[in-house]
């Protein structure tokens, strides 16, 4: 028992912390989510999230004893299945196909990033500038390709979600407001954000 | 009972599911299989994947099922639902780009005199537009 808790420690560690930063940049802005999505949706991606990301802090140690490669690919499915919204397929997917990207040879944060948010925009058939979480999304896989270094992602990330107000909806269910979705935050980008951010801080805490 | 196309009705609202099924039944009784579900795992509004996996499973034939569904996440989720079927059944469950209620009882209608698939499906979408 004691041999097992003291299996791969580095990497535990971190998707551990990966979890407990994503289910808490989640649990603490449940309000502010669904508040931005009742301005011009249905108003429940907070709840939503809280649910699929519950749902991920109850198998932690479980996905904690994984490779960070079966941890993302377990998450994400755990979100799909938890979620109840259209947040969960993309958000699952997302995982999924970043899990699935860990898994190969040669790996880099990089390729993680590239097949993640290809999957997104597959399974959303979307693309960034229709007010999404792909308009964090793309900005922060474009400013990582150019070698963006990673407490400078956050603030990419964030200026992202501030460029979403303007932009007016054509996907998702803002887009039945068509102009009246102008002059809000995208709520899916404004979790996007939170979530990177919390990755971002985490990986922070392992530099010198 | 001869086999038939089967329909899966996938709303946000658990309510609007049993409803919509229930008039697809009244115009095709007991000939065309027909399952429904509508609602968050919670049971509050919303989609679940596995709630729509399991009603695929529970009409599946081989003639394959018709899905409709309401507003975006329905489809997101039922997408994502059907990638978890069988690969062999994957080709044969089709989501129809119409109404859910009236696109239900439109497919279930062309499905009761025993029409294929895409038939159905085009029954369904042509209706509308």
């Amino acid at each position: 028992m004691i041999a097992m808790q003291e299996a791969p420690v580095a990497q535990d560690a971190l998707v551990a912390r990966l979890i407990d930063a994503a289910v808490e940049a989640i649990a603490d802005n449940v309000d502010l989510l669904s508040d931005l999505d009742r301005a011009i949706g249905d108003g429940d991606h907070g709840i939503n999230m809280l649910r699929g990301f519950s749902a991920i802090a109850a198998h932690r140690d479980e996905l904690a004893a994984m490779s960070v490669a079966a941890a993302l690919e377990a998450a994400g499915r755990i979100l799909v299945m938890n979620v109840g919204g259209a947040s969960g397929p993309l958000y699952g997917s997302l995982l999924i196909a970043m899990g699935k990207a860990a898994a190969r040879e040669g790996a880099s944060l990089q390729s993680i990033l590239d097949e993640g948010v290809a999957a997104v925009k597959k399974r959303g058939k979307s693309d960034r500038g229709e007010k999404t979480m792909l308009d964090v999304l793309v900005p922060v896989q474009v400013a990582c390709a150019e070698g963006t270094p990673i407490e400078r992602l956050r603030v990419v990330a964030k200026e992202a979600l501030e460029a979403t107000r303007p932009l007016m909806a054509t996907k998702g269910r803002a887009a039945y407001l068509r102009e009246r979705s102008i002059g809000h935050l995208d709520p899916g980008a404004c979790s996007s954000a939170l979530l990177i951010d919390a990755a971002c801080a985490t990986f922070l805490e392992d530099e010198p | 009972m001869t086999e038939r196309v089967s329909i899966v009705i996938v709303s946000h609202s658990p309510e609007v599911a049993r409803g919509a099924a229930a008039m697809v039944r009244q115009m095709v009784g007991k000939e065309v299989k027909v399952a429904h579900c509508g609602g968050n795992a919670d049971g509050g509004l919303g989609t679940d994947v596995s709630a729509i996996k399991r009603c695929i499973e529970q009409v599946y034939g081989p003639r394959g099922v018709a899905v409709l569904v309401d507003l975006g996440g329905a489809e997101t989720n039922s997408e994502m639902a059907i990638e978890m079927l069988p690969r062999e059944w994957q080709t044969n469950v089709v989501i129809c780009e119409a109404p859910v209620v009236e696109g239900a009882v439109m497919a279930a209608t062309e499905a009761a005199g025993g029409s294929s698939l895409d038939k159905v499906r085009a029954t369904a979408e042509e209706f509308f537009r």
